[in-house]
């Protein structure tokens, strides 16, 4: 036995509060991220991902607070992204309690941006998030804008660029499978988990367990994400390490 | 009454080793610099993270080198990290940096590692992953085996292996925790580490060495 791979759920966070909705039964607040957090954690999660889509400022220093509240009370790894473009972004993000923070559109406006972060960070808390979309057979661009805007930069070359720049580790979402729950894209995820040396967290299109173990086989990931099959209760992060250690992942069932 | 000093030099996020210290019961936290606190303190946490280039020029400026040597023979001292790392004499990170020499030894680069079938290995080592403990205070409550949560791309390979606690499989076996008089350090982040890891602060703190 030796290291485990890792369960991540990841939370849409808006000025404070749970959005796209998690509906768990007994939750006395079901918008709270800390009270949500503190149930995955109890649940076996490895790790927590918060992702901040607040669009105004004052949204923004809410997430702050929250990061402050969610680090006070839950004691395992805590990721933040969402609209961090400075390195003053970073380091308020970080003093709040984040353990990393998850770049995205600011490395590629400004591709020194990593490699200058990880020179001041370290690179155990600079995690580089891609949105992939495949354009050929084969062949993924990266793309902004949800989705609807193409960069024209090969997703497989940026990935290998951002982390021998600096970047600890991959979290990797294909736009085409996010939100289908069809599965994760494995010959994406196989690519990108292939061509870096970091970890690489798999994301978008979980509808099932089955797609979470093969994230982690066919794809190679180091870690699964996932949003809503954790949040409506359809399966629990136990019940998820259960069924994945059956298939004889490694997983830390001792929580 | 247990205050804890945990020691800032400046690098990085000290809020979640503080906020667990008080969750398992230390009466005060202090992240601190200051002498006159770092003596007051019954305990001392150093942190680290980041590159142990930085992290020994921070300690040397701000006078927490002194502080960490002073406590080997008198106060009990936790290392988390870098702050296990710089204990040793030297690390091979940043092309050689001479580490604070309380113990000899070197901290190497996992460089490629594999696992048992050849595979390569990601670096950093990051996750959950098994310490197999020798006999110590420090792992009371705690089963031998239990995962903590790592993350770092350097190992410490001290010369005496009678100070290894804790022994850890990644490509090879490396020791992820050790003791000598009234230093204990661990490679892993026990703040992050959920359960086993706040047991392992709670034990620190009424450790008597």
């Amino acid at each position: 036995m030796t290291l485990a791979k890792r369960i991540i759920p990841c939370l849409d966070v808006d000025s404070g509060r749970v959005v796209k909705g998690v509906r768990f039964v007994d939750l006395r607040d079901a918008g709270d991220p800390v009270e949500i957090a503190r149930r995955y954690d109890a649940a076996g999660a490895d790790e927590i991902t918060f992702l901040d889509i607040s669009a105004s400022h004052e949204g923004r220093s809410t997430t702050l607070h929250t990061v402050e509240r969610m680090a006070s009370e839950v004691f395992v790894p805590l990721t933040v992204g969402g609209g961090i473009r400075t390195e003053h972004d970073i380091r308020a993000l970080l003093n709040a309690g984040a353990d990393k923070v998850s770049i995205n559109s600011a490395a590629i406006s400004n591709p020194d941006f990593v490699p200058r972060a990880a020179d001041r960070f370290g690179s155990q808390c600079l995690v580089i998030a891609i949105d992939a979309k495949q354009v050929a057979e084969g062949r993924w661009e990266i793309f902004t804008h949800g989705g609807r805007r193409s960069t024209g930069i090969d997703a497989i070359e940026w990935a290998v660029r951002m982390t021998e720049g600096g970047a600890g580790e991959v979290l990797l979402t294909s736009m085409d499978a996010d939100g289908t729950g069809q599965g994760y894209d494995l010959a994406l995820t196989r690519a990108v988990s292939d061509a870096v040396r970091v970890p690489v967290i798999a994301s978008g299109g979980v509808g099932n367990l089955e797609h979470l173990a093969q994230g982690l086989t066919k794809g190679r990931a180091d870690a699964v994400l996932a949003a809503s099959i954790f949040h409506f209760g359809q399966h629990s992060i136990t019940e998820a390490k259960q069924y994945l250690q059956a298939q004889g992942i490694v997983m830390r069932m001792d929580y | 009454m247990t205050r804890v000093a945990v020691l800032d030099y400046g690098m990085g996020n000290l809020h979640s080793v503080a906020k667990a210290l008080e969750t398992v019961g230390a009466d005060q936290v202090w992240i601190t610099r200051s002498p006159e606190r770092i003596e007051q303190a019954d305990r001392l946490v150093l942190p680290g993270q980041g590159a142990m280039r930085d992290c020994m020029a921070a300690m040397t400026a701000e006078g927490i080198d002194q502080a960490v040597r002073n406590a080997l023979h008198r106060k009990p001292l936790l290392g988390i990290c870098v702050g296990m790392q710089a204990l040793l004499g030297f690390s091979e990170e940043n092309g050689g940096v001479d580490g604070l020499g309380l113990f000899p030894g070197t901290v190497r680069f996992f460089g490629s590692p594999q696992d048992h079938d050849a595979r390569p290995l990601k670096v950093p080592h990051m996750g959950w992953n098994e310490v197999w403990q020798t006999p110590h205070p420090i792992w009371e409550k705690i089963p031998n085996g239990s995962r903590f949560y790592f993350v770092h791309s350097y190992y410490c390979a001290p010369e005496n292996p009678s100070i290894s606690i804790g022994q850890t499989e990644y490509g090879l076996n490396y020791c992820s925790a050790l003791a000598h008089e009234h230093v204990v350090a661990v490679q892993f982040h026990p703040e992050k580490s959920a359960r086993h890891g706040l047991q392992l602060l709670a034990n620190f703190l009424s450790w008597n060495p």
